[in-house]
């Protein structure tokens, strides 16, 4: 199987949904993020995060119940799928991070320029 | 916005923008329709609790903009599926436009043609757009604009109502004590008079009105310093900031004291921001307690009881809960109610003029309102819409006629497997792309023009950057426009047969490109010319109309003839003494004074009796004082008798008939008629006719002159009239003038007015609207040549390989031009045919306006068809020529 390559907000909406369990949907999902992160994000981008990631089969989706606060219309319910966990930890595995350790500690490292270094090093 | 927490203390939700809930429910990508709407609700007001009300609305409508359907670039693959079809598919778009731009590349001449065609068209109907929201939009300024009106009353004159503006002083105190109920405001004010504002040593002559305190209410002045109830004290003054700054410069001009007309002293009490030109009291730049006016005006203070002085001007803001009819309904009979028996033949009757209605719609004809300014409003906003649907036409005849062209291409895409509505979305595109690229180079055009525009126009319209309205319309107007001449070509072109067109021989496609394809072309060409020749009739109507009436015999000599207004008072008992002085310089060679100006006339007068007098004829007439010299001054003739001579002392009571007065009167033998007043008591002096005058050009030049008596002035003067001295410079004789002038009054700012410019003022409105539809004429024409010469070319591409055929045949140059000629002077010609009926029909009722005027002759229809033909000749030849000349070598080797 392919690998799944996870970008930033990808992973941080799947993340959020993962932890947010049975209750994950757009609305919920960029309330969470937009509570924990120190800046605001916006509905549409995690909305269309979400369907991609429906798209590519990491979440699966059902229509779930209705509630008084949002005018009586029901909500799509997202659920992690097993793919979608995969992805997850192939973001955490050892090698992936390495590769950014290498980037950040290897050759390439002599190009950066000195201030990003210093910031880097504090 | 209300409170969100309700008086219970439950959080009260509030709702969303409605317009991006409609927006979201109308075009939310279909299958999720349902979990948006919940989603935003619920984004909404988490929202609302986090960032505030304001900002939480901000974001659901950004959320909206970025998820309903055409901007929502992110979508499932399952939803890229369903709207597959769907033509407004960004992908797609950028596709179409791109293929549209380099189809524009390609066919650089066409394009051009089309773009600036197009451009022109958008940049007339901008401007007159423009034009048309700035008149429209005439005292807007004020906010009450929809509750103001003026009272205006009517009285049976003659037989007819005559119907004026202005009222007597008595209304006013009828209104306050006994109508209050239904006013907000009433104010009482005088006409818009010159008056000298000295502080220290700078002095101004400025326009101002005396007016009641609650003007600046009424009005919603914008206040930049003091009070709005500045004019409660009967010695102050409210400037406009133009005026304040004129006289104090960076001072602060509240409190301070100022010389009116060089004898009161007023205190300014407030500055108003300067009312902008679009306004009805634009002129107005200070403003004087009424009762200032009154109290140091003796006819106007007698005339506080006087219902039959009626030279006052009422304003009224009327209540929140009423309407100008209801109103109007009830105060229509108060004079009649006064004294019914002496109003009985007069019927004389108040009415509300609402301040919308001032400057578009204050013509009245015996009684009925008939409209005014707002004719040529509508004429102006006419021809707007007709200059850029001749270039929509243009855009229309220019694609369909290329469609052959296009219709290979349009075969090989249907092929491939495209749809209609790709096609459709296709060509639409590329109409858009047109539109816009147009409508930019026409912005260019607009922001260019605009001073010169102006300036024609007489207007102070700026560009309105910041006006959502302007932008909301531009925008409807881009659609609609891009729909309006995409929708033709578009329909038409993809509705071809790809089998046929491939081939290239289909019955069907022969038939549609052929024949049928030519005839709306056809129509369209006609509609074309027909406007075109149209505007140029009404042109050239208007223009004759103008220039005839210019060049009517005015009765008296223009030119040198220079008219110093003064202010009352400082003038009295010195004329003499001036008038020596004058003439003794050299410069002045004839000299009089007089009431009212050469050009205008300021009082009416009737109630008089003569012998022979018809028993029920209620008489008016244009009542004039002047001095002796008077028709010797202005340089009139004098049909019988003889003029005002200080050789007969009995002079003092005697007066001058115009020939108008004559014939109305009814006398045979004129000279030494008495005219009495006709009041109970026969006092006061017949006065006794000694000559006749020929008449005199006073009013409109476009009216008949009314009957006119000049009357030996006793009293104070108002104008002086002088006559230069021909032989000298006239500025040398003005300065001279000035220096005398300055000499005696040298408290007053020198003014003059020679009376050629004066008269000549009265053509602006007619002289600018001839301007203005000359111009306008001349680019519908510039247009539809575009369109033509466009046409014509195609079709001399098209026909290239038959005329390469006929020229190998013997066919001459001649022989060809004729060819291709032929068919456009048909469909002028025919255009022409429907001109006429059309042309007379609107000129004679707009001639019908004047009583003076010129008549319609054919020789005019008959120069505008011919320069039309000759026009289009000159148009269609250069590509016939062009074509004609061609190397048949050339043309048919492809074959």
């Amino acid at each position: 199987m392919k690998r799944a390559f996870l970008g930033d907000l990808e992973e941080v909406v799947l993340l959020t949904m993962t932890a947010l369990q049975d209750s994950a949907y757009s609305a919920s999902t960029t309330q969470t993020i937009d509570q924990q992160m120190a800046s605001s994000i916006n509905f549409p981008t995690v909305h269309n995060t979400l369907h991609r990631h429906q798209e590519q089969g990491f979440v699966s989706s059902r229509i779930g119940g209705a509630t008084a606060d949002r005018g009586g219309r029901q909500k799509r319910l997202f659920t992690v799928t097993t793919a979608g966990q995969r992805a997850l930890i192939e973001c955490r595995r050892a090698d992936v991070r390495q590769v950014r350790a290498q980037l950040w500690d290897g050759l390439a490292i002599q190009q950066i320029p000195t201030q990003i270094l210093q910031l880097w090093e504090v | 916005m209300g409170g969100l927490i309700d008086g219970k203390g439950r959080f009260q939700d509030p709702r969303p923008p409605r317009w991006a809930t409609w927006l979201l429910s109308r075009f939310s990508p279909s299958g999720l329709e349902d979990e948006l709407q919940g989603d935003l609700l619920e984004m909404y007001t988490y929202w609302v609790k986090t960032i505030g009300l304001r900002c939480a609305r901000w974001r659901y409508a950004l959320a909206v903009l970025r998820l309903i359907r055409p901007f929502s670039w992110s979508m499932t693959k399952q939803l890229r599926e369903i709207s597959h079809f769907f033509i407004l598919q960004p992908a797609m778009i950028r596709n179409y436009l791109k293929i549209a731009w380099r189809n524009l590349i390609r066919n650089i001449g066409y394009s051009a043609i089309n773009i600036g065609g197009l451009a022109i068209g958008m940049a007339v109907a901008v401007m007159i757009g423009l034009w048309v929201y700035d008149e429209l939009t005439y005292n807007h300024y004020h906010k009450n604009h929809d509750q103001i009106a003026q009272v205006w009353q009517s009285s049976v004159k003659n037989g007819e109502i005559k119907t004026r503006f202005t009222v007597p002083r008595p209304l006013e105190t009828a209104l306050r004590n006994e109508y209050a109920i239904n006013f907000k405001h009433i104010v009482m004010s005088s006409w818009t008079l010159d008056g000298v504002l000295s502080y220290g040593n700078r002095k101004v002559v400025k326009e101002g009105n005396y007016m009641q305190p609650d003007a600046p209410k009424m009005l919603s002045l914008d206040m930049l310093a003091g009070q709005k109830e500045g004019l409660r004290d009967l010695n102050s003054i409210m400037l406009a900031a133009s005026t304040a700054k004129g006289l104090f410069g960076s001072e602060n001009p509240i409190g301070r004291i100022i010389k009116f007309d060089n004898h009161y002293n007023l205190k300014v009490t407030g500055v108003y921001a300067d009312i902008p030109f679009s306004n009805s009291f634009n002129t107005t730049t200070f403003i004087i307690p009424w009762e200032h006016m009154v109290a140091n005006t003796p006819w106007i203070k007698e005339a506080a009881n006087s219902w039959g002085n009626n030279s006052f001007r009422l304003y009224v803001q009327i209540a929140d809960n009423t309407t100008m009819e209801q109103v109007t309904a009830k105060i229509k009979d108060i004079k009649l109610n006064v004294n019914r028996a002496e109003y009985a033949k007069n019927k004389p009757q108040f009415l509300l003029l609402p301040m919308n209605d001032w400057y578009l719609r204050s013509n009245f004809v015996n009684g009925l309102q008939t409209g005014g300014r707002i004719d040529t409003v509508w004429l102006f906003g006419s021809i707007g819409g007709f200059v850029l649907l001749l270039a929509c036409i243009n855009f229309m005849n220019l694609s369909t006629a290329r469609s052959q062209k296009r219709a290979k291409e349009v075969g090989v895409r249907k092929s491939v497997g495209s749809v209609r509505s790709q096609l459709i979305g296709q060509f639409l595109s590329e109409s858009f792309l047109v539109v816009a690229l147009a409508f930019l180079i026409a912005m260019t055009l607009v922001l260019i023009t605009m001073p010169a525009f102006n300036t024609l126009a007489n207007k102070q319209i700026a560009f309105p950057w910041m006006n959502v309205f302007f932008w909301g319309t531009t925008l409807i107007f881009i659609v609609s426009t891009a729909l309006l001449a995409g929708s033709y070509p578009a329909l038409y072109l993809s509705s071809f047969l790809p089998v046929q067109v491939l081939k290239g021989t289909g019955p069907s496609l022969r038939f549609r490109v052929g024949c049928f394809a030519a005839l709306p072309r056809q129509v369209l060409v006609v509609l074309q010319f027909t406007v075109s020749v149209s505007l140029i009739i009404g042109t050239i109507i208007v223009f004759r109309q103008v220039q005839h009436t210019k060049n009517r015999p005015v009765g008296y000599d223009r030119a040198g003839l220079v008219s110093i207004p003064l202010t009352e008072g400082e003038f009295d008992g010195k004329y003499e003494f001036i008038r020596n002085e004058l003439m003794g310089s050299g410069a002045v060679v004839a000299m009089s004074a007089t009431s009212n100006p050469t050009t205008d006339v300021a009082y009416g007068r009737g109630g008089f009796l003569w012998e022979g007098k018809p028993a029920d004829f209620r008489a008016s007439f244009a009542w004039i004082w002047v001095s002796p010299d008077y028709v010797k001054s202005l340089g009139m003739r004098i049909i019988a008798g003889r003029d005002f001579s200080p050789a007969f002392p009995s002079d003092s009571n005697a007066i001058l008939l115009n020939k108008t007065a004559v014939d109305y009167m009814g006398l045979k033998d004129p000279v030494g008629t008495l005219l009495r007043e006709d009041n109970k008591d026969n006092s006061g002096q017949p006065l006794r006719v000694i000559g006749v005058v020929d008449d005199m050009v006073m009013e409109s030049p476009y009216d008949p002159v009314q009957p006119s008596v000049y009357e030996f002035n006793k009293g104070s003067a108002r104008f002086y009239n002088l006559r230069l001295n021909p032989a000298q410079n006239a500025r040398e004789s003005i300065a001279t003038v000035e220096r005398i002038y300055k000499k005696n009054f040298p408290n007053l700012p020198f003014q003059y007015r020679f009376v050629d410019q004066e008269y000549a003022a009265k053509f602006s409105t007619e002289e600018r609207i001839g301007k203005l539809a000359g111009f306008f004429a001349s680019l519908a024409i510039f247009i539809s040549c575009l369109g033509l010469f466009g046409l014509s070319s195609f079709m001399a591409e098209q026909r290239t390989k038959e005329i390469g055929i006929r020229k190998v045949l013997g066919a001459s140059v001649a022989n060809l031009w004729q060819l291709l000629s032929k068919d456009f002077v048909v469909l002028v010609i025919v255009a022409c045919l429907f001109t006429i009926p059309i042309a007379y029909y609107f000129m004679n009722s707009w001639l019908q306006h004047y009583t003076y005027r010129v008549e319609l002759s054919w020789w005019i229809f008959a120069v505008a068809i011919f320069g039309a033909l000759f026009i289009t000749l000159l148009t269609v030849s250069f590509q016939a020529i062009k074509a004609a000349m061609l190397d048949p070598v050339k043309s048919l080797r492809s074959e």
